[in-house]
Protein backbone atom coordinates (compact mmCIF):
# COMPACT_ATOMS: atom_id res chain seq x y z
CA UNK A 1 0.00 0.00 0.00
CA UNK A 2 2.38 2.47 0.92
CA UNK A 3 4.50 1.47 -2.23
CA UNK A 4 1.42 2.57 -4.22
CA UNK A 5 1.07 5.88 -2.68
CA UNK A 6 5.05 6.58 -3.18
CA UNK A 7 4.60 5.39 -7.16
CA UNK A 8 1.55 8.13 -6.97
CA UNK A 9 3.60 10.54 -5.51
CA UNK A 10 6.27 9.72 -8.19
CA UNK A 11 3.92 9.78 -10.94
CA UNK A 12 2.31 13.07 -10.12
CA UNK A 13 5.62 14.81 -9.41
CA UNK A 14 6.70 13.56 -12.98
CA UNK A 15 3.71 14.65 -14.39
CA UNK A 16 4.74 18.26 -12.64
CA UNK A 17 8.21 18.02 -14.35
CA UNK A 18 6.64 17.25 -17.97
CA UNK A 19 3.99 20.17 -17.83
CA UNK A 20 6.75 23.51 -17.75
CA UNK A 21 9.24 21.61 -19.25
CA UNK A 22 8.07 19.29 -21.83
CA UNK A 23 10.48 20.36 -24.55
CA UNK A 24 13.53 20.17 -22.24
CA UNK A 25 15.95 17.77 -21.19
CA UNK A 26 17.32 19.89 -18.27
CA UNK A 27 16.59 17.49 -15.33
CA UNK A 28 17.69 19.72 -12.74
CA UNK A 29 13.92 20.03 -11.75
CA UNK A 30 12.68 17.31 -9.37
CA UNK A 31 10.75 17.30 -6.26
CA UNK A 32 12.67 18.90 -3.15
CA UNK A 33 12.83 15.75 -0.77
CA UNK A 34 10.66 15.78 2.67
CA UNK A 35 13.61 16.13 5.22
CA UNK A 36 12.97 13.37 7.45
CA UNK A 37 14.52 12.96 11.16
CA UNK A 38 15.26 10.07 13.05
CA UNK A 39 16.62 9.31 16.60
CA UNK A 40 18.06 6.70 17.60
CA UNK A 41 19.10 5.25 20.45
CA UNK A 42 21.50 2.49 21.78
CA UNK A 43 21.36 0.77 25.00
CA UNK A 44 24.53 -1.21 26.29
CA UNK A 45 23.14 -4.53 27.40
CA UNK A 46 26.14 -6.08 28.79
CA UNK A 47 28.17 -6.42 32.36
CA UNK A 48 31.27 -5.00 31.61
CA UNK A 49 32.26 -3.81 27.82
CA UNK A 50 31.62 -0.40 27.05
CA UNK A 51 30.62 0.50 23.58
CA UNK A 52 32.58 2.55 21.46
CA UNK A 53 31.43 5.74 20.05
CA UNK A 54 29.19 4.46 17.40
CA UNK A 55 29.02 4.76 13.70
CA UNK A 56 25.79 5.77 12.19
CA UNK A 57 25.36 6.15 8.27
CA UNK A 58 21.90 6.30 6.97
CA UNK A 59 22.17 5.28 2.81
CA UNK A 60 20.43 3.41 0.15
CA UNK A 61 20.83 -0.02 -1.09
CA UNK A 62 24.27 -0.20 -1.59
CA UNK A 63 26.34 0.32 1.34
CA UNK A 64 27.64 -2.47 3.48
CA UNK A 65 29.58 -2.05 6.74
CA UNK A 66 30.20 -5.55 6.69
CA UNK A 67 28.70 -8.83 5.11
CA UNK A 68 29.21 -11.44 7.47
CA UNK A 69 31.03 -14.54 6.60
CA UNK A 70 33.36 -12.39 3.94
CA UNK A 71 36.29 -9.87 4.99
CA UNK A 72 36.33 -7.16 7.14
CA UNK A 73 37.03 -3.97 5.46
CA UNK A 74 40.22 -2.10 6.82
CA UNK A 75 37.75 0.41 8.04
CA UNK A 76 36.01 -1.85 10.05
CA UNK A 77 39.02 -3.68 11.56
CA UNK A 78 39.81 0.06 12.98
CA UNK A 79 36.64 0.28 14.68
CA UNK A 80 36.38 -2.82 15.90
CA UNK A 81 40.32 -3.76 17.28
CA UNK A 82 40.74 -0.15 18.51
CA UNK A 83 37.19 1.68 18.58
CA UNK A 84 38.32 4.30 16.49
CA UNK A 85 34.92 5.24 14.22
CA UNK A 86 36.64 8.08 11.74
CA UNK A 87 38.02 6.03 9.07
CA UNK A 88 34.70 4.04 8.64
CA UNK A 89 32.72 7.04 8.77
CA UNK A 90 34.83 8.72 6.40
CA UNK A 91 35.02 5.51 4.24
CA UNK A 92 31.26 6.06 4.16
CA UNK A 93 30.40 9.42 3.44
CA UNK A 94 32.36 8.85 0.24
CA UNK A 95 30.35 6.22 -1.02
CA UNK A 96 28.22 7.91 -3.48
CA UNK A 97 25.44 5.67 -1.60
CA UNK A 98 25.48 7.30 1.43
CA UNK A 99 23.18 10.20 3.15
CA UNK A 100 24.30 10.75 5.85
CA UNK A 101 26.77 9.66 8.52
CA UNK A 102 26.95 10.43 12.58
CA UNK A 103 29.57 10.12 15.53
CA UNK A 104 27.88 9.19 18.64
CA UNK A 105 28.97 11.54 21.36
CA UNK A 106 30.92 9.43 23.10
CA UNK A 107 32.04 5.87 25.06
CA UNK A 108 28.24 4.08 25.85
CA UNK A 109 29.03 2.47 29.07
CA UNK A 110 27.10 -0.35 30.57
CA UNK A 111 23.96 -0.01 31.62
CA UNK A 112 24.31 3.32 29.90
CA UNK A 113 22.33 5.20 26.02
CA UNK A 114 22.55 7.35 24.10
CA UNK A 115 20.52 9.09 21.47
CA UNK A 116 21.27 10.47 18.65
CA UNK A 117 18.94 12.74 16.21
CA UNK A 118 19.77 13.25 12.65
CA UNK A 119 17.92 15.35 9.90
CA UNK A 120 18.14 13.84 5.96
CA UNK A 121 16.95 13.51 2.69
CA UNK A 122 15.60 10.40 2.43
CA UNK A 123 17.32 7.03 3.33
CA UNK A 124 15.68 3.63 2.70
CA UNK A 125 18.77 1.73 4.84
CA UNK A 126 20.31 2.41 8.63
CA UNK A 127 23.86 0.90 9.44
CA UNK A 128 25.17 1.41 12.66
CA UNK A 129 28.58 -0.01 14.15
CA UNK A 130 30.44 0.18 17.82
CA UNK A 131 33.18 -1.83 19.05
CA UNK A 132 33.18 -4.24 22.50
CA UNK A 133 36.30 -1.97 24.02
CA UNK A 134 37.28 -4.78 26.12
CA UNK A 135 37.38 -7.70 23.55
CA UNK A 136 40.44 -8.23 20.68
CA UNK A 137 37.87 -7.47 18.19
CA UNK A 138 34.08 -7.55 19.15
CA UNK A 139 32.02 -5.53 17.28
CA UNK A 140 28.45 -4.94 16.86
CA UNK A 141 25.70 -2.67 15.13
CA UNK A 142 23.20 -2.82 12.30
CA UNK A 143 23.61 -3.75 9.08
CA UNK A 144 21.22 -1.85 6.27
CA UNK A 145 17.89 -1.92 8.38
CA UNK A 146 15.48 -1.07 5.82
CA UNK A 147 14.00 1.97 6.84
CA UNK A 148 11.92 2.29 3.85
CA UNK A 149 8.24 1.25 5.36
CA UNK A 150 8.65 3.83 8.62
CA UNK A 151 6.18 6.22 9.04
CA UNK A 152 6.43 9.34 11.21
CA UNK A 153 6.46 8.15 14.58
CA UNK A 154 6.97 4.72 13.88
CA UNK A 155 9.78 3.00 15.88
CA UNK A 156 11.68 0.10 14.99
CA UNK A 157 13.42 -1.76 18.10
CA UNK A 158 16.16 -4.42 17.70
CA UNK A 159 18.55 -6.76 19.64
CA UNK A 160 21.65 -6.95 18.20
CA UNK A 161 24.60 -9.64 18.09
CA UNK A 162 27.76 -9.35 19.09
CA UNK A 163 30.20 -10.19 15.85
CA UNK A 164 33.90 -11.15 15.55
CA UNK A 165 35.64 -9.23 12.83
CA UNK A 166 38.26 -11.53 12.00
CA UNK A 167 41.12 -9.54 11.47
CA UNK A 168 42.64 -10.11 15.39
CA UNK A 169 43.75 -13.71 17.21
CA UNK A 170 41.20 -13.48 20.47
CA UNK A 171 44.15 -13.60 22.57
CA UNK A 172 42.57 -11.32 25.43
CA UNK A 173 45.90 -10.40 26.06
CA UNK A 174 46.27 -7.00 28.21
CA UNK A 175 48.77 -5.84 25.65
CA UNK A 176 46.05 -6.80 22.93
CA UNK A 177 42.89 -5.18 24.01
CA UNK A 178 42.39 -1.28 24.18
CA UNK A 179 39.67 -1.10 26.26
CA UNK A 180 40.26 0.29 30.78
CA UNK A 181 40.24 -4.07 31.12
CA UNK A 182 43.58 -3.96 29.63
CA UNK A 183 44.71 -0.58 28.23
CA UNK A 184 46.40 -2.52 25.20
CA UNK A 185 47.03 -1.54 21.71
CA UNK A 186 44.07 -0.82 19.06
CA UNK A 187 44.18 -1.35 15.35
CA UNK A 188 46.99 -3.38 13.98
CA UNK A 189 46.82 -4.29 10.50
CA UNK A 190 48.35 -7.49 10.83
CA UNK A 191 45.34 -10.11 10.55
CA UNK A 192 46.27 -13.47 12.71
CA UNK A 193 42.90 -14.66 13.60
CA UNK A 194 41.86 -18.41 13.11
CA UNK A 195 39.12 -17.50 10.47
CA UNK A 196 39.73 -13.59 8.87
CA UNK A 197 36.13 -13.45 8.35
CA UNK A 198 33.51 -11.27 9.87
CA UNK A 199 31.36 -14.35 12.11
CA UNK A 200 29.57 -14.10 15.11
CA UNK A 201 31.30 -13.40 18.29
CA UNK A 202 32.33 -16.60 20.07
CA UNK A 203 32.20 -14.73 23.69
CA UNK A 204 35.10 -13.88 25.52
CA UNK A 205 36.94 -16.91 27.93
CA UNK A 206 38.44 -14.75 30.81
CA UNK A 207 40.86 -16.07 33.39
CA UNK A 208 38.16 -16.97 35.61
CA UNK A 209 37.35 -19.42 32.84
CA UNK A 210 40.79 -21.21 32.24
CA UNK A 211 42.18 -18.94 29.82
CA UNK A 212 45.46 -17.87 32.54
CA UNK A 213 46.59 -15.55 30.10
CA UNK A 214 43.34 -13.22 29.73
CA UNK A 215 43.38 -9.79 30.72
CA UNK A 216 39.70 -10.39 31.42
CA UNK A 217 37.52 -11.99 34.12
CA UNK A 218 34.65 -13.27 34.34
CA UNK A 219 32.57 -9.87 34.22
CA UNK A 220 33.83 -8.97 30.63
CA UNK A 221 31.71 -12.37 29.44
CA UNK A 222 28.81 -11.31 27.28
CA UNK A 223 25.78 -13.04 25.57
CA UNK A 224 23.54 -11.90 22.77
CA UNK A 225 22.38 -9.92 22.60
CA UNK A 226 24.67 -6.94 23.64
CA UNK A 227 22.60 -3.87 22.68
CA UNK A 228 19.39 -2.58 22.37
CA UNK A 229 18.74 0.05 18.98
CA UNK A 230 15.77 1.78 18.83
CA UNK A 231 15.32 3.74 15.94
CA UNK A 232 11.84 6.23 15.83
CA UNK A 233 11.32 8.58 12.73
CA UNK A 234 9.85 12.06 14.02
CA UNK A 235 9.24 13.28 10.69
CA UNK B 1 20.46 8.92 -4.69
CA UNK B 2 17.09 10.22 -5.61
CA UNK B 3 17.84 8.28 -9.18
CA UNK B 4 18.59 4.85 -7.19
CA UNK B 5 15.63 5.43 -4.90
CA UNK B 6 12.94 5.70 -7.79
CA UNK B 7 14.16 2.82 -9.56
CA UNK B 8 13.95 1.07 -6.01
CA UNK B 9 10.56 1.64 -6.18
CA UNK B 10 10.08 0.91 -9.97
CA UNK B 11 11.53 -2.42 -9.26
CA UNK B 12 9.24 -3.69 -5.83
CA UNK B 13 6.36 -2.19 -8.06
CA UNK B 14 7.41 -4.71 -10.73
CA UNK B 15 7.86 -7.50 -8.05
CA UNK B 16 4.55 -6.59 -6.21
CA UNK B 17 2.57 -6.86 -9.95
CA UNK B 18 4.17 -10.26 -11.06
CA UNK B 19 4.25 -11.89 -8.01
CA UNK B 20 1.93 -14.52 -7.98
CA UNK B 21 1.85 -18.53 -6.72
CA UNK B 22 5.54 -18.80 -7.21
CA UNK B 23 6.40 -21.64 -5.52
CA UNK B 24 10.45 -21.60 -6.56
CA UNK B 25 12.90 -21.28 -3.92
CA UNK B 26 16.10 -21.03 -3.30
CA UNK B 27 17.87 -21.16 0.33
CA UNK B 28 21.41 -20.19 0.93
CA UNK B 29 23.07 -21.60 4.38
CA UNK B 30 26.35 -19.66 5.98
CA UNK B 31 27.91 -20.98 8.76
CA UNK B 32 28.63 -18.47 11.28
CA UNK B 33 30.68 -20.06 13.42
CA UNK B 34 34.64 -19.87 13.57
CA UNK B 35 35.59 -23.31 14.62
CA UNK B 36 32.56 -25.76 14.24
CA UNK B 37 31.76 -27.24 10.89
CA UNK B 38 28.46 -28.59 10.23
CA UNK B 39 27.65 -32.47 8.69
CA UNK B 40 25.53 -32.57 5.60
CA UNK B 41 22.25 -29.93 5.78
CA UNK B 42 18.55 -31.20 5.23
CA UNK B 43 16.53 -28.31 3.83
CA UNK B 44 13.04 -29.26 3.23
CA UNK B 45 9.90 -27.29 2.25
CA UNK B 46 7.02 -29.16 3.85
CA UNK B 47 3.38 -29.06 5.27
CA UNK B 48 2.66 -26.29 8.14
CA UNK B 49 2.01 -29.73 10.81
CA UNK B 50 5.41 -31.37 9.61
CA UNK B 51 8.38 -30.71 12.18
CA UNK B 52 11.88 -32.31 12.42
CA UNK B 53 12.05 -31.64 15.70
CA UNK B 54 9.65 -29.60 18.84
CA UNK B 55 11.74 -28.39 21.72
CA UNK B 56 10.79 -29.66 24.84
CA UNK B 57 9.88 -32.94 23.10
CA UNK B 58 11.81 -36.00 22.72
CA UNK B 59 13.87 -35.89 19.77
CA UNK B 60 12.69 -38.76 17.29
CA UNK B 61 15.36 -41.71 16.37
CA UNK B 62 16.20 -39.94 13.37
CA UNK B 63 16.90 -36.47 14.64
CA UNK B 64 19.17 -38.46 17.12
CA UNK B 65 21.14 -40.07 14.30
CA UNK B 66 21.73 -36.63 12.45
CA UNK B 67 22.54 -34.62 15.98
CA UNK B 68 24.94 -37.73 17.39
CA UNK B 69 26.20 -38.77 13.68
CA UNK B 70 25.40 -36.27 11.06
CA UNK B 71 23.57 -38.86 9.14
CA UNK B 72 20.48 -37.36 7.37
CA UNK B 73 19.12 -40.44 5.59
CA UNK B 74 16.65 -41.51 8.04
CA UNK B 75 15.31 -37.82 8.50
CA UNK B 76 15.24 -37.59 4.35
CA UNK B 77 13.37 -40.93 4.51
CA UNK B 78 10.64 -39.27 6.95
CA UNK B 79 10.31 -36.36 4.69
CA UNK B 80 10.00 -37.89 1.70
CA UNK B 81 7.36 -39.61 3.44
CA UNK B 82 5.32 -36.94 4.28
CA UNK B 83 5.77 -35.53 0.38
CA UNK B 84 8.14 -32.80 0.95
CA UNK B 85 10.22 -31.13 -1.26
CA UNK B 86 14.05 -31.87 0.27
CA UNK B 87 17.38 -30.65 -0.55
CA UNK B 88 19.95 -32.93 0.60
CA UNK B 89 23.62 -32.50 1.16
CA UNK B 90 24.06 -29.17 -0.82
CA UNK B 91 27.74 -28.67 -0.09
CA UNK B 92 28.46 -32.27 -0.42
CA UNK B 93 29.68 -33.07 2.78
CA UNK B 94 31.20 -30.60 6.00
CA UNK B 95 30.35 -26.74 5.78
CA UNK B 96 33.28 -25.34 7.19
CA UNK B 97 33.16 -22.08 9.38
CA UNK B 98 32.75 -19.01 7.15
CA UNK B 99 31.62 -21.38 4.09
CA UNK B 100 27.70 -21.02 2.45
CA UNK B 101 25.72 -23.49 0.52
CA UNK B 102 22.80 -23.02 -1.84
CA UNK B 103 19.92 -25.08 -3.70
CA UNK B 104 17.15 -24.40 -4.97
CA UNK B 105 13.94 -26.17 -4.63
CA UNK B 106 10.20 -26.04 -6.52
CA UNK B 107 8.09 -26.47 -3.63
CA UNK B 108 4.65 -28.43 -4.29
CA UNK B 109 1.61 -26.23 -3.01
CA UNK B 110 1.13 -28.14 0.19
CA UNK B 111 4.60 -27.03 1.45
CA UNK B 112 4.29 -24.02 2.77
CA UNK B 113 6.77 -24.28 5.51
CA UNK B 114 10.76 -24.27 5.66
CA UNK B 115 13.10 -26.31 8.35
CA UNK B 116 16.78 -26.74 8.14
CA UNK B 117 19.01 -28.60 10.08
CA UNK B 118 22.58 -30.34 10.33
CA UNK B 119 24.94 -31.50 13.03
CA UNK B 120 27.52 -28.88 14.90
CA UNK B 121 30.76 -30.98 14.56
CA UNK B 122 32.38 -31.14 17.30
CA UNK B 123 29.45 -31.93 19.22
CA UNK B 124 28.08 -34.53 21.09
CA UNK B 125 24.50 -34.06 20.11
CA UNK B 126 24.38 -30.45 18.94
CA UNK B 127 22.65 -29.51 15.54
CA UNK B 128 21.79 -26.41 13.50
CA UNK B 129 17.95 -26.11 13.30
CA UNK B 130 15.37 -23.55 11.48
CA UNK B 131 11.90 -25.06 12.94
CA UNK B 132 9.37 -24.57 9.87
CA UNK B 133 9.01 -21.17 9.19
CA UNK B 134 6.31 -19.94 6.85
CA UNK B 135 7.42 -19.39 3.43
CA UNK B 136 6.78 -15.76 2.09
CA UNK B 137 4.19 -15.74 -0.90
CA UNK B 138 5.71 -12.77 -1.77
CA UNK B 139 8.91 -12.66 -3.97
CA UNK B 140 11.79 -11.43 -2.43
CA UNK B 141 15.22 -11.82 -0.19
CA UNK B 142 14.06 -13.00 3.95
CA UNK B 143 16.97 -13.72 6.26
CA UNK B 144 16.60 -15.85 9.29
CA UNK B 145 19.37 -16.74 12.07
CA UNK B 146 19.52 -19.38 13.27
CA UNK B 147 20.36 -20.99 17.01
CA UNK B 148 21.95 -24.27 18.18
CA UNK B 149 20.05 -26.97 19.41
CA UNK B 150 21.14 -29.77 21.83
CA UNK B 151 18.80 -33.25 20.85
CA UNK B 152 18.83 -33.96 24.78
CA UNK B 153 19.94 -37.35 23.26
CA UNK B 154 23.43 -37.48 24.37
CA UNK B 155 25.55 -36.64 27.68
CA UNK B 156 27.80 -34.12 26.57
CA UNK B 157 31.39 -34.86 27.44
CA UNK B 158 33.22 -33.10 24.88
CA UNK B 159 35.10 -36.73 24.29
CA UNK B 160 36.67 -36.86 20.68
CA UNK B 161 36.16 -40.92 20.19
CA UNK B 162 35.03 -41.60 17.24
CA UNK B 163 31.52 -42.26 18.57
CA UNK B 164 28.83 -40.90 16.05
CA UNK B 165 26.63 -43.85 15.85
CA UNK B 166 23.54 -43.26 17.78
CA UNK B 167 23.28 -44.05 21.46
CA UNK B 168 27.06 -44.09 21.44
CA UNK B 169 28.69 -42.14 23.93
CA UNK B 170 31.26 -39.25 22.24
CA UNK B 171 31.94 -37.18 19.62
CA UNK B 172 32.85 -38.50 15.91
CA UNK B 173 35.76 -35.90 15.60
CA UNK B 174 36.60 -32.49 14.60
CA UNK B 175 37.00 -31.50 10.97
CA UNK B 176 38.91 -28.93 12.08
CA UNK B 177 41.42 -31.26 13.76
CA UNK B 178 41.86 -28.88 16.64
CA UNK B 179 40.80 -31.23 19.46
CA UNK B 180 42.66 -32.90 22.69
CA UNK B 181 42.39 -36.15 23.88
CA UNK B 182 42.57 -37.60 26.94
CA UNK B 183 40.01 -35.69 28.27
CA UNK B 184 37.96 -37.23 31.82
CA UNK B 185 34.74 -36.08 30.49
CA UNK B 186 32.30 -33.15 31.15
CA UNK B 187 29.33 -35.10 32.24
CA UNK B 188 27.95 -38.30 31.84
CA UNK B 189 24.26 -36.96 32.72
CA UNK B 190 21.82 -34.96 29.86
CA UNK B 191 19.47 -33.63 32.41
CA UNK B 192 16.76 -32.18 29.43
CA UNK B 193 16.19 -35.34 27.46
CA UNK B 194 14.22 -33.06 25.09
CA UNK B 195 15.29 -30.76 22.33
CA UNK B 196 16.60 -27.49 23.82
CA UNK B 197 18.40 -24.77 23.08
CA UNK B 198 22.46 -25.84 23.47
CA UNK B 199 23.96 -24.70 26.18
CA UNK B 200 27.76 -24.58 24.07
CA UNK B 201 30.59 -25.99 24.85
CA UNK B 202 32.80 -25.91 27.59
CA UNK B 203 36.34 -26.86 26.55
CA UNK B 204 39.51 -26.83 28.50
CA UNK B 205 43.22 -25.04 27.30
CA UNK B 206 44.77 -28.72 27.93
CA UNK B 207 45.25 -30.82 24.45
CA UNK B 208 46.34 -33.69 26.33
CA UNK B 209 44.04 -34.09 29.26
CA UNK B 210 41.73 -31.94 31.25
CA UNK B 211 37.86 -32.60 31.59
CA UNK B 212 36.93 -31.91 27.72
CA UNK B 213 38.79 -32.85 24.47
CA UNK B 214 37.40 -29.45 22.95
CA UNK B 215 39.02 -26.21 22.87
CA UNK B 216 37.69 -23.44 24.57
CA UNK B 217 38.95 -20.79 22.35
CA UNK B 218 38.29 -22.72 18.96
CA UNK B 219 34.98 -24.41 19.53
CA UNK B 220 32.74 -22.23 21.36
CA UNK B 221 29.90 -20.20 20.18
CA UNK B 222 27.57 -17.66 20.89
CA UNK B 223 23.99 -18.13 19.17
CA UNK B 224 23.36 -17.36 16.17
CA UNK B 225 25.43 -19.74 14.78
CA UNK B 226 23.64 -19.85 11.22
CA UNK B 227 22.40 -17.52 8.56
CA UNK B 228 19.77 -18.78 6.09
CA UNK B 229 18.93 -16.37 3.63
CA UNK B 230 15.83 -17.74 1.45
CA UNK B 231 14.97 -15.68 -1.74
CA UNK B 232 11.13 -16.07 -2.94
CA UNK B 233 10.91 -16.07 -6.99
Amino acid sequence: MNIKKIITTLGLASAVIALPACNSSNNTVTPTPTPQMYTVTVSNLTQNQPLSPVAIIFHGSVYRAWMSAQAASVVLEQLAEGGDNSALLADAAANADTVLTQSGAGVIPPGGSESVTVTLDQATQMSLVTMLVNTNDAFTGLNGLSLATMKVDDTLNRAVTAYDAGTELNDELMSNIPGPAAGGEGFNAARNDRVDKVLVHAGVISVDDGLTTSALNESHRFDNPVARITITRTQ
Amino acid sequence: MKTSLHGLVVAMGLVLSTSAMAADISVTVENLSHGNHFTPLLIAAHPAATHLFQTGSAASVNLQAMAEGGDIAGLVADMAAGSADVIENPAMGLLAPAASSSGTLMTAAANTHLSVVAMILPTNDGFIGLNGIEIPTTAGTYVYYVNGYDAGTEANDELVNGGGAPNVLGIPADPGGANGSGGTGVTTTESNRTVHIHRGVLGDFDPAGGVSDLDSSVHRWLNPIAKVTLTVN
